[in-house]
């Protein structure tokens, strides 16, 4: 186990323009389960491979274990890797594929044969140590090389969209066991994923990415009620965050703009205030919104509801406010038509607040949505 | 597919049967004409009915030393096939998997140069064999085949081995494969059909060799190709004999061939199946 800390890291591969991950800053807490989320081509893939060692970073340090790895081997560093493709060795069996790297680091035979044995039990995957991966589901071949990163029992497991080959069920069954494997074997993990909703389940701590840049690293809790910008509070979540461009009047008072119009309350007053602009970014979550009958509300947002999704246990429905679409949760027994006129309403201490220009939050951490409904 | 009318069929059919017979007449004609006596192969009218004998047989494997050429074609044509995948392998590891700005070029490089006329280089190699002893020997000869291979050897296997994902090899080395591991454990027992057909297919271009073995071999480096090419001699034509040679010739790697079929075809096909 151990400390894997990244400063200033950075990688401009070879006759690239830009960087394709820039001043990368993280330190992770001695076995701790990281998360790096974001869109594809954001620089997961590239971060992970310069911890593993399979690409040498430009710019900054890695250190694992409190040692640079600077120019050391991926080999020496300690670390197991499980790829998308899962990369297992097509020629050997499951028991020769988990026993290679032990067998090239001249382990007794009997040690090998105990940790493989060990190292399928824990997967339960005992009765396909003699198949080939041909012969594995996708399931199968995924425990199996997970099963070839834990008997190495190395300092840090290093994943990178394990689970984005498998379906939809099967993938969050394999989400549940990594987080119990993790805990188990209490190994510093770096898992990357696209998927925001594996990131928030699996994390304990999230690293945000676009763009080759960290967006925010919280712990799922604080990315998704304290989103530094408007690209994390519209990537953390489903369904997404709704943005909706207003005016702001009466010195902070309100907000609003065609088919809106939104009371604030004091804390956002007095940051609407004192940042002046009289344009801003407001956000709501879906869930925040609900079907208002009064109009005279503080809170009104009026339009024709273009799509209908019932989900059984909620419905989703889709509001043209103006010209920006929003979406809204709202509960199964509400009868709602496609083409109808409905107000939606929204709490004002759920409304987030970002600059215009820059996407910033204008929330100190401390504002604070509150956590109950 | 099975929506041709019968007259169709029937006409592909018989299109398919001429071809087939145009392209095995020679090879039949050849071992038809190894049954003959010398006078009546090489006579106006073609015989198609006649007694057979095995006079030529006997006159090529007993009387004109056919086992000793045999020989040299087996080694020359093994020799060097077994230098181009020993040279080849890691050649093109390197290009499939280390590459650089400049392997392409080189990969071109290699080819272009099976552009050359091989008479091109015959006189300097002629001067640098004698002056090596190399000249009328199988060793002199494989080294040549090896050259004369190696291009295509390393073209072939550079294919194969792109089709290796490169994941796996990144998790071999994460799992502490050296450069040698990667090559031996992994990627040549994962190439291995591959490999086997590319040496066939250097085998059979080395052992139908003519130029280089007439024109730098004599007697005791000489192989095949020469032993059938001394039948046409200043003695006359002997139309018999020689097609008793060039079928025994030819036989040992029709044999091959017979029994590596499936190598060379799952081969073939390999990577697109996976
Ligand atoms: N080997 C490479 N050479 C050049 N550019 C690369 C290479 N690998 C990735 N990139 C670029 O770096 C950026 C980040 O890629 P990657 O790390 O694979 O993203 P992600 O895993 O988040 O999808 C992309 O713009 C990609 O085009
Ligand atoms: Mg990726």
């Amino acid at each position: 186990m151990a400390v894997v800390e990244l400063s200033n890291v950075g990688k401009r591969y070879p006759g690239a323009e830009s960087l394709a991950v820039e001043d990368f800053n993280l330190t992770s807490e001695d076995g701790e389960f990281v998360v790096l989320v974001g869109p594809s081509g954001c620089g997961k893939t590239t971060t992970m491979r310069m911890i593993a060692g399979l690409e040498e970073h430009t710019e900054g340090a890695i250190k694992i274990g409190g040692r640079d790895v600077t120019g050391v081997a991926p080999k020496d560093r300690d670390i197991a890797m499980v790829f998308q493709s899962y990369a297992l060795y097509p020629h050997m069996t499951v028991r020769d594929n988990m026993a290679f790297s032990l067998k090239l680091k001249k382990y007794a035979k009997s040690d090998i044969k105990k940790r493989v044995d060990d190292a399928a039990a824990v997967l339960g995957i005992e009765p396909l140590l003699d198949r080939k991966p041909r012969a594995l589901s996708g399931g199968q071949r995924q425990r199996v090389a997970l099963g070839r990163a834990i008997v190495r029992q190395p300092q840090v497991f290093l994943m990178d969209e394990p689970l984005s080959n498998l379906d939809a069920k099967l993938r969050v069954d394999m989400r549940a066991e990594i987080v119990k494997l993790h805990r188990k074997l209490g190994v510093t993990t770096f898992y990357v994923t696209h998927d925001q909703t594996e990131a928030m389940t699996m994390g304990q701590r999230i690293a945000v990415m676009k763009d080759g840049l960290v967006q925010q690293i919280d712990s799922p809790n604080t990315l998704y009620q304290h989103p530094a910008n408007l690209f994390v509070a519209g990537f953390i979540g489903t369904p997404s965050m709704n943005f909706l461009t207003a005016e702001v009047s009466d010195n902070g008072q309100a907000l609003s703009g065609p088919d809106f119009q939104l009371a604030t309350d004091g804390p956002r007053r007095s940051v609407l205030a004192d940042h002046g602009q009289t344009q801003v970014w407001a956000g709501i979550r879906p869930e925040h919104l609900h079907l208002s009958d009064s109009e005279s509300a503080d809170n009104r947002m009026q339009g024709q509801v273009e799509v209908v999704e019932p989900l059984g246990a909620m419905t989703m429905i889709q509001v043209l406010i103006g010209d920006t679409r929003v979406t809204a949760q709202i509960k199964p027994h509400q009868m709602v038509a496609m083409g109808d006129t409905v107000t939606l309403g929204c709490p004002s201490d759920k409304l987030y607040l970002f600059d215009k220009d820059s996407e910033m939050t204008l929330h100190g951490i401390d504002i604070g949505q509150s956590d109950a409904h | 597919m099975n929506k041709m009318s019968w007259p169709g069929k029937i006409g592909v059919n018989l299109l398919a049967w001429l071809v087939s017979i145009l392209m095995f007449f020679p090879i039949f004609w050849l071992i038809l004409s190894s049954f003959k006596t010398n006078a009546l192969a090489a006579a106006r009218e073609p015989a198609f009915i006649f007694s057979p004998t095995m006079a030529s047989y006997v006159n090529a494997l007993v009387n004109s030393n056919y086992w000793h050429y045999a020989l040299n074609s087996v080694y020359t044509a093994v020799g060097s096939t077994l230098l181009c995948v020993v040279l080849g392998v890691p050649a093109a590891y390197s290009m499939a998997f280390r590459r650089s700005k400049r392997t392409d070029f080189t990969l071109l490089w290699m080819l272009s140069t099976k552009m050359l006329p091989a008479v091109g280089v015959l006189v300097p190699i002629y001067i640098v064999y004698k002056n090596l002893h190399l000249l009328d020997s199988a060793l002199g000869l494989t080294l040549i085949y090896t050259a004369m291979n190696l291009p295509i050897v390393v073209w072939l296997l550079y294919t194969y081995f792109k089709d290796v994902p490169g994941e796996i090899l990144e998790a071999a080395e994460i799992d502490g494969a050296s450069l040698v591991d990667n090559i031996v454990r992994i990627v040549t027992p994962l190439a291995l059909p591959g490999i086997i057909s590319t040496g066939l297919l250097a085998i059979v271009l080395a052992w139908n060799e003519a130029f280089w073995a007439i024109n730098i071999t004599n007697v005791h480096g000489a192989t095949l190709s020469v032993f059938v090419s001394g039948f046409k001699s200043a003695r006359g034509q002997f139309w018999a004999n020689m097609s008793a040679a060039s079928t025994l010739s030819v036989l040992p790697i029709l044999v091959a061939g017979w029994f590596t079929q499936r190598q060379l075809v799952r081969g073939l096909t390999f990577g697109a199946v996976k």
